[in-house]
């Protein structure tokens, strides 16, 4: 076992996988000199050349609609953008074109691209740099989105992002990149796209949550097992597909859902979870499935302001004790 | 020589200058004591274009900026004490703290405003404009933007449609000559991208940015041009970042002799030579003393004010309760 740190386990992912198939190539902005922003690509120009590891110019728009294209026409494109605040910018390659080819071309062309990109709040990056936009990529059908936590999963996931024959979103956290982890590198360590992930195991609560919010959701289940509540945490880590069996195990125990996720309230990502839960789980549930999220707002930039917005372990241990009644 | 500026107008923005770099290197010095928040984009050796290019700007023409905006704000007139608060966090700072330093804007100021997404001020200016000529009114638009803002797709659909309706909006590259860390010759063909804005027919000029009077001349013209209704302008600023990308550029990709290089030709040193000869030293001593002791003071007063506290506006409760 190696303890890595989260960026260093998606550079190892990389680094595999570009050995393993040469039509594995990445680009993006800064990722090639200097290693990426977060220096996930770090050393990897030096080691695979300029043609595989490209720095790119500003233009989110045509990359992604490049990375579209580039996989449908033989090679395993790995598109970073720096932030997922841009990830508007790359939406109509993402919901006009890589989700209807497959269908409306009737499974003549396939695209195994990947983009990568980090959001999310907490380093005082204001509001253009600090958002979580989960719900704009998950809501697009023919797209897979996954959000690993644990530099395990960081790596195991790319590999697998890269290997599928369909898009994968993959969502990173920037407050995630430096925290540390067992890897197993003896072990190809794939895991399966679509398989919820259980972080700590409870009775009297199920709390559902995503990227670095997994992290905040264990704090929540230390302070609510101060009061003698037993909650579950359930990393869902597949944003989609969703593991809707292991939401309907978890809630079938506790009879009490809270949904975590770093993104809006309003038609969010955590909205969507807590209408599954509502379709599969009506009967086992003892009462509404509660939602923590960002609320509706832009991420603000001074530190009292920001920490005033962004969910954390108190709401979610208070939305978890306020749906126990 | 022709849209020249007075010799006022060179020691103001001799003055404002120094308040830039004066602030830079305050926030500079602070970041590395871990005292402020989020990676801060320093324009220290760059401070001539941002100054110079606004020197002829009303408080109502326009201003769009970029992430690296802190020249852009003060050549604008806006008050040295709100950027520094609002580049704290302070509840003083001219967005009371919700903004930061990439996003500052003033509106009385016509600075409207600081923007992070990258090439976003170009449509920005550009939809000002528009609206400068529907209202019929003489007002003029300018945005300042990078070399790597250059390479994005609104640049271009900017551009068109300025030219192709004349639009009063003047478009001022700050060539700094990276975009993050890659240098511009790996971001596009060409050496200089002014010869863009003339494939759409615009006007264009060439500059040492390090020059705050050949700035101000060749941008001069420009906004002439566009308050009489002739349509847009382009001037290329060729200068240099001094400074890592933000307080968060661990560096390694810029060459230090090429930086030493260009620190000899430091903008606030051309400027002042160009005075010398009109004006006494000992005046221009003056000058830049107090400009060092306004940046003293706001930086005093910034870090003496309170942090905001979260407020209830229509934006904080819950969407259903808005509508
Ligand atoms: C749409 C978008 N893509 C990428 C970024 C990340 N980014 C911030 S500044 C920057 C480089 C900008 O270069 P340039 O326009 O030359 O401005 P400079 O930093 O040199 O002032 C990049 C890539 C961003 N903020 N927005
Ligand atoms: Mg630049």
């Amino acid at each position: 076992m190696a303890k890595l740190r989260y960026a260093e386990a998606l550079n190892t992912a990389l680094r595999e996988e570009m050995t393993r198939d040469p039509s594995v190539f990445l680009f993006g902005e800064d990722i090639g000199t200097y290693g990426g922003v977060f220096k996930v690509s770090k050393g990897l120009m030096e080691e695979f050349g300029e043609i595989r590891v490209r720095d790119t110019p500003i233009s989110e728009q045509a990359l992604t609609a490049m990375a579209v294209t580039a996989a449908m026409t033989g090679t395993r494109p790995v598109l970073e953008i720096m932030y997922a605040d841009f990830l508007p910018l790359s939406l109509d390659a993402l919901i006009n074109q890589a989700s209807i080819y497959e269908y409306i071309w009737k499974e003549q062309v396939q695209m195994p691209f990947v983009l990568r990109t980090q959001g999310g709040g907490g380093a005082g990056a204001g509001a253009q740099h600090s958002k979580a936009l989960d719900a704009l990529v998950a809501h697009i059908p023919g797209l897979q989105v996954v959000a690993p936590v644990t530099p395990s999963d960081a790596r195991g996931l790319l590999k697998a992002a890269i290997r599928d024959p369909r898009p994968v979103i993959f969502l990173e956290h920037k407050l995630l990149y430096n925290t540390r982890g067992e890897v197993d590198l003896e072990d190809e360590g794939l895991i399966e796209i679509g398989k919820a992930r259980t972080v700590t195991e409870g009775t009297d609560v199920s709390i559902f949550a995503t990227s670095k919010m997994v992290i905040e959701a264990e704090k929540a289940a230390t302070l609510l097992a101060a009061d003698g509540i037993s909650a579950e945490v359930i990393d869902l880590r597949s944003l989609r597909p969703l593991d809707a069996a292991a939401i309907q195990l978890s809630v079938a125990k506790t009879n009490h859902a809270v949904v975590v996720n770093e993104g809006w309230k309003f038609c969010g990502y955590a909205a969507e979870i807590s209408a599954t839960i509502m379709e599969l789980c009506f009967d086992d549930l003892d009462a509404p499935v509660a939602r923590v999220t960002l609320p509706d707002m832009p991420v603000p930039y001074s530190q009292p302001l920001e920490d005033a917005v962004l969910p954390n372990a108190e709401k979610i241990a208070a939305a978890a004790r306020a749906t126990l009644g | 020589m022709k849209n020249s500026p007075s010799l006022d107008d060179q020691v103001e923005m001799y003055r404002k200058m120094i308040l830039v770099r004066r602030l830079e290197e305050a926030f500079g010095a602070l970041s590395k004591e871990g005292k402020t928040r989020g990676p801060i984009h320093r324009c220290d050796g760059q401070e001539a274009v941002g100054v110079a290019a606004t020197a002829m700007l009303g408080a109502d023409d326009y201003l769009t900026s970029t992430h690296r905006g802190h020249a852009h704000y003060v050549g604008k007139g806006v008050d040295l004490h709100g950027i520094a608060a609002e580049i704290l966090g302070r509840s003083t700072g001219l967005c009371g703290g919700r903004a930061g330093h990439m996003l500052v804007a003033d509106v009385e100021k016509g600075m409207i405003g600081g923007n992070a997404i990258v090439g976003a001020g170009i449509p920005a200016a550009t939809g000002m404009a528009l609206s400068n000529q529907v209202l019929g009114n003489d007002r003029v638009a300018m945005t300042i933007f990078g070399d790597g803002a250059s390479q994005t797709g609104i640049w271009h659909e900017s551009l068109n449609m300025a030219a192709l309706w004349k639009l009063p909006v003047v478009y001022v590259l700050e060539h700094n000559e990276y975009g993050l860390t890659v240098h511009s010759s790996r971001q596009g063909p060409t050496e200089d991208l002014s010869t863009r804005a003339a494939a759409y027919g615009i006007p264009t000029a060439i500059v040492d940015g390090n020059d705050a009077i050949a700035v101000y001349r060749a941008v001069a013209e420009m906004v002439d041009r566009a308050r009489r209704g002739e349509g847009p302008g382009f001037v290329e600023c060729k200068t240099y970042r001094w400074e890592g990308f933000s307080t968060s550029d661990m560096g390694g990709y810029q060459d230090p002799e090429t930086i030493a290089e260009w620190k000899k030709r430091d903008p606030i040193e051309i400027a002042r030579a160009a005075l010398s000869g009109h004006i006494e030293d000992a005046k221009l001593d003056v000058v830049r003393t107090q400009a060092e002791e306004e940046v003293q003071a706001a930086m005093a007063r910034a870090l003496a004010d309170p942090l905001p506290e979260f407020e209830e506006c229509a934006y904080t409760r819950p969407y259903s309760e808005v509508l």
